[in-house]
């Protein structure tokens, strides 16, 4: 404390029309500094780097007598790269990413105890949670789109650029190919809202990140663990992440919407559902934190 | 899975597919309204005389269609099985308006005689038999006198007997055959060579298999393994073995319950590979080829690709013969058949019931169909009339998919799709072309057979679900869509030749048999040649129809022959850049195998011919995509929900109102309850306000209730009941009246990865204000961390995180400035620096709030109080009111210790004196006394209990005050029990 500190005399400096409170670009530059996202762009440029340096490592068999290996179908070119990369994010780390940039805005201001400050500020609770979830599904999105994109372009440089094999049989060139990885990544973006959605609504609730991207991880494993109980039959169909590979249609010779319609409804309203359970409970809590 | 086809197919005796077990659970299932009939029929003896019955039974209709009288059907099972197989489809069909008849045919299950494999003069007779029975019952509807209108289905098996049956009887009206032999030699010996042998390699493993199936019958007569044949699946091998070793009259017999003639020429063309001249004409004879020229009924004929034994070449060769003579006959092809069940199943016994449906209900006049002496069915409108495509295929299942997606066409092509029909347009506009598939050069190779045909190559296995069942799985291996990685088992070295195409130019639908012309060279007069298609993916190799084509080619030794083989007929989907390989190889382990070695060099000459044909994608009609439309639905369900409590939550909103007698009150706290979820009441009932320029202290013990107040104030926390107005507008979550009020709450709380300025920025940002009116110099100021400011809030100590708490409580200079506890972390310097900086906060006719537990910096800090306990508010006031009152005199000493405790014990015993407390004070000692009597007359008292009185004064510690009060409420409140909790609480404060 100073005491040579002046406060001036006049009174409360109050703008007739105050902007928006916590608008977009003041949550974007609250999050975007964190280490955790600093973090988790560095491992999303870096997996792919070290796919290249683990298959460099290769010397296995390359003959026909033992299937087709991911590892040679991956190195075939950089589109082929592209959805090998893409695939094996997507079967968990782009969910911990989903889990992470949306369930842990909110629970991390209250380990911070910045929360009640916002709140104070003030924030209407409901401009905060969009304003906290709108940018941590746009970080998803830019990662969801970030991955392919920079497995293609380094994938094209270690292994060049030869047209995608389709897994089926046939190939598509990069003209063909794009405009359908358009559609995978949007479907994994919708495919991780749910994920998001369950991350989120746990973490209003809770002042640890942990206990959000945890829950919601659990969750998603429970359901996965059911999804393979065969006994349930179409039950299943309604899991998150059910669906989850249902990007793979895309690449088909014939583009089959089925599946991914299924996926995509099926993950819009567990999205709902949670993000209105998320909204719900934070507008009525109170904030102890 | 329906019953019906797939019920057929799989319940082939030989087959096993591991569909027997479903079919056998599901037949004590009946709809109670059939009534069911079980006969012993007498038909025609077998050649040694001896009298048959065969095992039928009837089901009728829940009251028969029309005038009591219902269409019949006559239901054939497959080979191995019996009567009981088709029960569900008997029902099925019965609940549709069908008089059903399924019998057990002779040879099998309970019926008598032997199995003459599809004679015409056996079993063809027989079904005459049951046909009479059918005319003579009057439930069935007659066309005339004797002939019932009836149609017969049935698959393998039951399937060949149909159209043998439509052959030897023409009261039949129309045939159902399903995955059926033509030709039962070319089934058995098959050729896919041209020019070849009359008898192709021959079928080992199939033929084989049919004894296994007989086998485990046991002859009729042996006691009940013959009724006790689980009729459908081969896995009932295990009944008796030593059945079949049975001494007939000539000697061993192993056929079972086969006839003997028939079993000795089987078994002779199974042990050598080559069928005799006589084995060849009864095979034929035994098949629809043999009578398909006598059938002039409409015909719907149903083949599968998953086949190895009777595959689309022999309903191709029954559809050309009903063609040549313009019978009517509608043509699919279905992803089934002998290897496996069909995935369409539903929809093919829909089409199936659309086909009876027609023909035995809707059709018409007595002549329709009816062969006796209707020349009239080669009418040319027959065909466009065909209540089902001509022809419907199925198409390549798409990855995860649980059917395969089903095309149809106007026209039946046959399987070259050249047959003088290439380019022609179908009236639906559908196009069959001839596709080519360039080949890669090596196309040249030696292949060895070696001595004795083994190893053999094993290219498609036969019945796949029986294989399943040697694994114990349970079969059914393509419906799992598992494959098997068969390829290095196929292309053994040395004794096969893989030619791989060029990446396929476009995409093409390959409905057909793929044509192929080889240049042979060998070292033997007859080559044996299995040819086969592969689909090239990367390093794998897979085979999308498990089929392959056996070749016997007669040569010249050391002269090359020009032969033209056809590739399996299927359906391929080659997508364009795909690649495909046709692999020849010298062995197969499904087929007989030539024992010489010998030497083949094997030529491909040009390319590989593909008939292509674009069909229409069937839609099937009434299937909805119920899981889109069930999500959907739920989708606006909840949208609805969000929307109602969206429009609740603002009414909610609107229901704070704003006092505009309390505007000009920067606080007033009214009536506020607050209990928390563990029952636990932190706030009861306080009411309280702030005016402008006053410093308010809030004072209480732990747990007094002072941070759910401020809370509560912050709108942090929703209040049971009451109300706190800034400014007269009341104060719920977020409301904008919180933007003239600065907090610091329980510590204070930034992100830690911003600086300390960066933090005030954030801040500041996130209330949406311009950066003018934050004030950020005055608030540094305030905070005096110097160059810390730019370091990462991490790096700051508490003192110093506090600092800029109440630094950032203060920017934009709200009218109001709660701080809880902001000594809290602070030295005393700060804490002195602090106290002018709230004095010309306040002075500037603004508001402040401190709640504090260090009463001597309220006192100086504070221009008035308000003590709480355990919830409530004990008292109000300036702090110059409270701490100064009448009846207190404080003294100062010029002596300390015993003397000034003697001159208070000497004053306590003066009436009107109250209480006198006792302190030292560094030098001097203080009394504080409590009288009735002015306070004149109690110094007076005092300078005569020989009080060295140096000061007097009327004013208490603000501690004193704090502490009586609280004792007082706890007196009133509490009972004694909890009065020694409060004072241990009490000396906690005051230790602060």
């Amino acid at each position: 404390m100073s005491a040579s500190a002046k406060i001036p005399t006049t009174g409360a400096r109050q703008s007739e029309r105050p902007g928006t409170a916590l608008s977009f670009r003041a949550e974007w530059a609250r999050q975007v500094g964190r280490t955790r996202t600093k973090w988790i762009v560095g491992i999303v440029l870096v997996l792919p780097v070290i796919f290249i340096a683990a298959f460099a490592l290769d010397r296995g068999p390359r003959n026909s007598q033992s299937g087709t290996r991911m590892v040679d179908y991956a190195v075939s070119g950089g589109a082929n790269f592209m959805v090998f990369a893409l695939l094996v994010a997507s079967e968990l780390l782009l969910v911990i990413i989903a889990a992470l940039m949306a369930g842990d805005p909110v629970p991390a201001e209250a380990s911070w105890s910045s929360l009640r400050y916002l709140l104070v500020a003030p924030v209407r609770r409901a401009r905060l949670l969009t304003s906290k979830l709108s940018v941590g599904l746009i970080h998803v999105a830019i990662l969801v789109l970030l991955l392919p994109t920079w497995s293609l372009l380094i994938g094209t440089i270690a292994y060049g650029s030869a047209p995608f094999t389709i897994p089926g049989g046939g190939q598509l060139d990069l003209g063909d190919l794009l405009p359908r990885m358009a559609i995978a990544v949007a479907y994994i973006f919708i495919a991780l809202l749910p994920v998001a959605a369950i991350s989120f609504a746990i973490g209003v609730g809770t002042d640890t990140p942990l206990a959000a991207v945890g829950g919601a991880l659990m969750v998603f494993i429970v359901a996965g663990i059911l999804d393979s109980i065969d006994a349930l039959g179409s039950l299943r169909n309604g899991l998150p992440g059910h669906y989850a590979r249902a990007w793979l249609d895309v690449l088909q010779p014939t583009l089959d919407w089925t599946n991914l319609r299924h996926g995509f409804l099926w993950s819009v309203l567990w999205a709902l559902i949670f993000f209105a359970l998320g909204w719900w409970r934070f507008g009525r809590k109170d904030v102890l934190s | 899975m329906s019953a019906g086809l797939a019920g057929l197919v799989g319940l082939v005796g030989l087959v096993g597919v591991g569909l027997a077990p479903m079919a056998a659970a599901q037949s004590e299932d009946r709809a109670p309204n059939i009534a069911i009939e079980n006969l012993m029929v007498p038909v025609g003896a077998e050649p040694d005389g001896e009298s048959v019955e065969l095992d039928v039974t009837v089901y009728s209709p829940p009251g028969a269609a029309r005038d009591g009288v219902a269409p019949a059907i006559l239901l054939g099972h497959g080979f191995g099985g019996s009567k009981k197989d088709m029960t569900e489809r008997a029902t099925a069909l019965a609940e549709r308006g069908y008089v059903v008849l399924a019998w057990t045919a002779r040879g099998f299950g309970e019926s008598g005689g032997r199995v003459h494999l599809n004679d015409p003069a056996f079993e063809g007779e027989d079904v005459k038999a049951l046909i009479d029975l059918l005319a003579e019952r009057p439930d069935v509807l007659l066309d005339e006198p004797g002939d019932p209108r009836v149609g017969i289905m049935g698959g393998s098996y039951g399937g060949a007997i149909g159209l043998i049956g439509a052959g030897v009887d023409p009261r039949i009206d129309t045939v159902v055959s399903a995955i059926t032999w033509n030709d039962l030699a070319a089934s058995l010996f098959p050729q896919s060579a041209d020019p070849g042998t009359e008898a192709g390699p021959a079928r080992q493993l199939w033929i084989s298999r049919f004894f296994g199936a007989s086998l485990a019958q046991g002859a009729r007569g042996d006691g009940e393994s013959g009724s006790s044949a689980s009729g459908g699946s081969g896995a009932s091998g295990g009944g008796n073995p030593a059945s079949g070793i049975v001494m007939g009259e000539g000697g061993p017999l192993l056929c079972g319950r086969f006839d003997p003639t028939v079993c000795r020429e089987l078994v002779a063309a199974a042990e050598t590979g080559t069928p005799s001249e006589e084995a060849l004409a009864m095979l034929r004879a035994h098949s629809p080829a043999a009578v398909i020229d006598s059938v002039d009924v409409p015909v719907f004929l149903i083949q599968g690709m998953a086949d190895s034994l009777f595959g689309l070449d022999q309903s191709d060769a029954t559809a050309r013969a009903l063609a040549a003579r313009e019978v009517p006959f509608a043509m699919r092809w279905i992803d089934g058949g002998h290897d496996g069940p069909s995935s369409t199943a539903t929809q093919d016994d829909a089409a199936v019931d659309v086909w009876l449906d027609h023909y035995l209900k809707e059709a018409v006049g007595a002549g329709v169909g009816s062969g006796a002496g209707s020349a009239t069915t080669s009418d040319a409108a027959a065909s466009a009339a065909l209540p089902v495509p001509a022809f419907t295929w199925a198409g390549t299942m798409a990855r995860r998919a649980e059917t395969a997606p089903l095309f149809t066409s106007d026209s039946y092509p046959g399987l070259t799709g050249a047959t003088g029909q290439t380019g022609q347009t179908g009236a639906t506009g559908q196009t069959e072309e001839l596709g080519t598939l360039r080949l890669l050069p090596p196309r040249t190779s030696t292949l060895i057979t070696p001595p004795g045909g083994a190893p053999a190559s094993i290219t498609t296995v036969p019945g796949l679900g029986s294989l399943g069942n040697l694994g114990g799985s349970g079969g059914g291996l393509q419906a799992t869509g598992l494959s098997l990685p068969t390829y290095p088992l196929a292309a053994l070295p040395g004794q096969s030749l893989a030619i791989d195409s060029r990446p396929a130019l476009e995409s093409l639908n390959v409905v057909g048999s793929p044509q192929l012309t080889l240049r042979i060279t060998s070292s033997q007069p007859e080559v044996t040649l299995f040819a086969s298609l592969w689909q090239v993916q990367g390093q794998s190799v897979s085979q999308p129809r498990r089929l392959v084509a056996p070749l016997r080619v007669p040569v010249t030794p050391g002269q090359p022959t020009e032969v033209t083989v056809s590739l399996p007929a299927a359906t391929w989907q080659m997508p364009a850049g795909s690649t495909w390989r046709v692999l020849l190889t010298s062995t197969d382990s499904a087929y007989a195998n030539a024992r010489e070695a010998r030497l083949d060099r094997i030529e491909v000459i040009g390319n590989l011919t593909v008939p292509t044909l674009t069909g229409t994608p069937l839609r099937v009609p009434g299937e909805r995509d119920t899981e889109s439309i069930g999500v959907a639905i739920a989708i606006g369900v909840v949208l609805l929900g969000i929307l109602g409590a969206l429009l609740l939550s603002r009414r909610r909103r609107a229901a704070l109102h704003s006092e505009p007698e309390f505007a000009d009150i920067p606080l007033v706290v009214t009536d506020l309850v607050k209990t928390y979820a563990d029952g636990h009441r932190a706030v009861d009932d306080v009411s309280w306000r702030a005016e402008k320029g006053q410093v308010v202290g809030l004072l209480g013990p732990n747990g007094a209730g002072k941070t759910t107040t401020i809370r509560m104030i912050l709108g942090l926390i929703k209040p049971d009941s009451g109300t706190a107005h800034v400014m007269g507008e009341q104060v719920g979550p977020g409301s904008p009246i919180l933007g003239r009020v600065g907090a610091l709450v329980e510590g204070p709380g930034f992100l830690p990865h911003l600086t300390g300025r960066e933090n005030l920025k954030a801040y500041w940002r996130a209330t949406g204000r311009p950066e003018e009116e934050a004030g950020f110099d005055e608030a540094l100021a305030v905070a005096a961390l110097g160059g810390a400011l730019d370091r990462p809030m991490r790096t700051y100590s508490h003192g110093m995180k506090q600092r800029l708490g109440i630094a950032q409580a203060m920017l934009g200079l709200p009218e109001l400035l709660i701080l809880d506890e902001p000594t809290n972390g602070l030295d005393p310097p700060q804490i002195a620096a602090m106290r002018p900086i709230l004095h010309a906060y306040a002075a500037a006719g603004r508001t402040v709030v401190i709640s504090s537990h260090l009463l001597g910096e309220v006192e100086q800090t504070c221009s008035h109080v308000v003590v709480m306990h355990a919830g409530r508010v004990v008292t109000t006031g300036a702090v110059a009111d409270l701490i100064s009152s009448e009846d207190t005199t404080v003294l100062e000493l010029g002596d300390k210790g015993d003397r000034a405790t003697a001159v208070a014990e000497r004053l306590r015993r003066v009436g009107g004196i109250r209480t006198v407390d006792v302190e030292d004070d560094d030098a001097h000692g203080r009394l504080t006394v409590v009288a009735d009597r002015p306070r004149g007359e109690v110094v007076r008292e005092a300078l005569d209990a020989g009080a060295d009185v140096v000061g007097v004064g009327s004013r208490r510690h603000l501690e004193e005050v704090f502490l009586g009060v609280i004792a007082d409420a706890a007196h009133a409140g509490d009972s004694e029990g909890t009065g020694t909790t409060m004072i241990e609480r009490l000396r906690q404060v005051r230790a602060r």
